[in-house]
């Protein structure tokens, strides 16, 4: 059966048989950044692709369907079309903070992508604090929207970023109690240690009603930290035209939608790793021929069925909900979800303690 | 580097506050068209809404006044293009109160069951565009897929989808499809087996909700002072419905219900507008079977001169009452003519729901009112 487990063992030992450590090491560099930057590219296409089958299903039409057997490379069309075009700066514009802004949010994307085990053994960094280093990372994706919103020179940017502040600054707290709600059943902050935790059952079923509370106000979180609808205000269409990306046309407008998806792929690729045992196989007690069934599909098949279900979800709650008003999003994180996430961390700390987790 | 008055300077003038003033429109999103509102900001916070008119002026009432009484009926079907139909009534209807033209039954029957599908059509369209306004673009394509219905119906009819020109002074210009009767009945099925679908996705869903009720607040003194008329002014519990107050060709020998509201914010003219759309097809279900024989045009003469005198018409459109007041010196074309379009008053409403709210509930007002720019600017 192929898997991805064997393959980074076996590159590691072939690179340091022939080369010497340091060579190696600076090998291995190169090939994580080339694999990390097709990996975007790949997911950029995908998931694009896939955010309009399924508005088309939902909205009943058939979407994408010209370019390619079954609109397969419409992104790629689009992609094409996005790099040939001009790329705008506006007169009046800071044009470092114009050009800078994007590159910014892509880069947050880029440093969230190390810490996440895509599957066994498969792993860019294993850091000791990796959930820690995801939360203060991605809050700095706030710092490019600000500055694209600032350095447009736009009213609608403007309006659009200080939106985005506020929102992004105020789901950080949710977002960052839900995922404690984990590290204090693990005991852990180390992404390897979750999963590894997670061996004879997810937290989601392991961890009784908080965890799953942890997991709805981590999912109503992420969602409006990435901007989506319904807590998409920062771009808010028919309020603001584009929010912050209103100026932006281009290479430059390209890269920050790939930074939307990529973001999504990365708050779900954690909330698969929290929740749902990240690339650990479905296991159902002492079932051995069913878990010995389950051992057989590939981790990394695990983790990315987990994670394009949590994408999916995050995309049908878009193309379902309108979108909320500025003050009643904040009234809903710091009046609704900050005392529940408060509160369900507490109830979890009393389990924890007691031991009534399985 | 900037700083913040550089930065803000040469695009605005920076009032006391702190205010903000952006140009919202005309081109932009939610402004469905050539509208465009200068909006004073103090934060989020909306502080005066102007609106300013003329992008799509095409001095409709002085080209009218070159046309004959057989020709500026074509014009009007530019106005307010959602209820094409309605407009080219109320003008045909002058035109035969008059010269005091008999209008063949049959022709009256198929008006008023043009209208109403108009008015559904319209209403589908609006309901679209305001959950679109509200974030939500999924209702968009499920509103369409009935309107679409309805103008295959129109297609069929009349050859048009939007400017329908199909009502001439006299009757209509050509006699219904052979297969009117059936589509017609066709939609009415589809449509009431698929509207409980808006309820699910936009009526009860709880964001909706929260947009709209309490949002965009018109009382119904305010509504009478500003000559709101239509749903927009029902929904604030005044009743003005010219179908029922002065009823014009069948509407008052088919049962409807005037759709009341009280509440007066957005939520309560989305509703009007939702149950507007069943009573519409309550009146097509009772006149659809019914359609008489005869003649579909009746006897007129070649040309049309109007006596001289003054005189005044006014239909119920999917936004509201809609007049037409021709001064005749009794040639072949009106010496001065006026419409009293429905969205002009409606859209002088705007400032007074919205200033002090949010931009957000800017949408959500401006959406129930239910605008059609060309209708304001004619």
């Amino acid at each position: 059966m192929f898997s991805l487990e064997g393959i980074t063992t076996s590159v590691q030992d072939w690179l340091f048989m022939k080369f010497n450590p340091t060579m190696a090491l600076a090998m291995e560099c190169v090939i994580v950044i080339l694999l990390a930057i097709s990996l975007f590219a790949i997911l950029g296409l995908v998931l694009v692709l896939m955010e309009r089958k399924v508005a088309a299903h939902i909205q009943i039409r058939l979407g994408p369907n010209r370019v390619g057997p079954g609109g397969m490379f419409q992104t790629v069309a689009d992609t094409l079309k996005l790099i040939m075009k001009e790329g705008l700066v506006p007169d009046m514009a800071d044009k470092f903070l114009f050009n800078l802004a994007p590159f910014v949010v892509m880069m947050v994307g880029m440093l969230l992508l190390a810490p996440i085990a895509f599957a066994k053994n498969f792993q860019i960094w294993d850091i000791n604090i990796g959930v820690l280093y995801i939360s203060s990372v991605s809050s700095l994706s706030v710092i490019g929207i600000l500055m694209a919103g600032w350095a447009s020179n736009n009213k609608y940017s403007l309006l659009g970023a200080m939106r985005s502040g506020a929102q992004i600054v105020s789901y950080e707290l949710s977002a960052g109690f839900a995922v404690l709600t984990i590290v204090v059943l693990t005991g852990s902050l180390q992404i390897s240690e979750i999963v590894k935790a997670q061996e004879n059952g997810w937290w989601i079923f392991k961890g009784h009603i908080p965890a799953i509370i942890a997991f709805v106000l981590y999912i109503i979180a992420v969602t409006a930290e990435t901007n989506r609808a319904p807590f998409d205000l920062a771009e808010a269409e028919s309020e603001l035209t584009a929010g912050f990306h209103t100026e932006y046309s281009g290479m430059r407008f390209a890269l920050f939608f790939l930074a939307e998806y990529i973001n999504i792929f990365i708050v779900c690729a954690i909330g698969a790793t929290l929740f749902f045992g990240g690339w650990m196989p479905l296991h159902i007690g002492n079932w051995a021929a069913f878990n010995h069934i389950m051992d057989y599909i590939p981790s990394s098949v695990w983790f990315m069925g987990k994670t394009f279900f949590l994408i999916f979800l995050i995309m049908w709650f878009r193309w379902t909900f309108p979108r909320l008003r500025v003050d009643q999003l904040l009234n809903l994180e710091w009046k609704y979800l900050l005392p529940i996430s408060l509160f369900n961390l507490l109830l979890v700390a009393i389990i924890a303690i007691l031991g009534w987790h399985f | 580097m900037y700083n913040q008055t550089e930065i803000l300077k040469d695009t605005s003038e920076l009032g006391a506050d702190g205010e903000l003033v952006i140009n919202m429109g005309p081109q932009h999103p939610a402004t469905h068209g050539v509208l465009h509102l200068v909006v004073t900001l103090n934060g989020e916070t909306i502080k005066k809404i102007e609106p300013h008119l003329g992008y799509i002026h095409r001095s409709i009432e002085k080209m009218c006044e070159s046309l004959t009484y057989r020709q500026f009926i074509y014009v009007t079907s530019r106005m307010d293009y959602l209820s094409s139909h309605i407009n080219n009534l109320g003008c045909a209807l002058l035109v035969e109160k008059g010269m005091a033209i008999e209008v063949p039954d049959r022709a009256k029957y198929v008006r008023v069951i043009l209208s109403e599908l108009t008015r559904i059509a319209s209403h589908e369209l609006w309901l679209g565009a305001m959950a679109m306004d509200l974030g939500a673009f999924t209702p968009f394509f499920y509103a369409f897929r009935e309107r679409e219905m309805i103008t295959d119906i129109m297609e069929d009819t009349c050859g048009a989808r939007l400017t329908m020109n199909y009502i001439v002074p006299g009757g209509l210009m050509y006699d219904i499809h052979p297969d009117f009767q059936k589509k017609v009945k066709a939609f009415i099925t589809q449509f009431k087996s698929k509207v409980t679908e808006y309820e699910d996705l936009v009526t009860n869903n709880v964001i909706f909700q929260s947009r709209t009720k309490g949002v965009g607040i018109l009382t119904a003194e305010d509504a009478i002072s500003y000559g709101c008329t239509g749903p927009v002014a029902r929904a604030s519990g005044v009743s003005c419905d010219i179908r029922k107050l002065y009823p014009y060709e069948v509407y008052d020998k088919v049962e409807f219900d005037e759709v009341l509201e009280t509440a007066g914010d957005s939520f309560a003219r989305y509703i009007v507008r939702v149950k507007e759309m069943n009573q519409s097809i309550r009146i097509i279900e009772q006149l659809i079977d019914n359609i008489p024989e005869g003649d579909f045009v009746g006897k007129t003469k070649n040309v049309l001169k109007l006596p001289k005198g003054e005189f005044y018409t006014r239909v119920e459109t999917a936004r509201g009452e809609f007049g037409v007041f021709v001064v005749s010196e009794g040639g072949t074309t009106p010496h001065r003519i006026k419409f009293r379009s429905p969205g002009f008053s409606n859209l002088s409403a705007l400032n007074h729901i919205a200033a002090g709210s949010k931009i957000g509930d800017l949408m959500a007002s401006m959406g129930t009112l239910d605008l059609v720019i060309p209708d304001i600017d004619r």
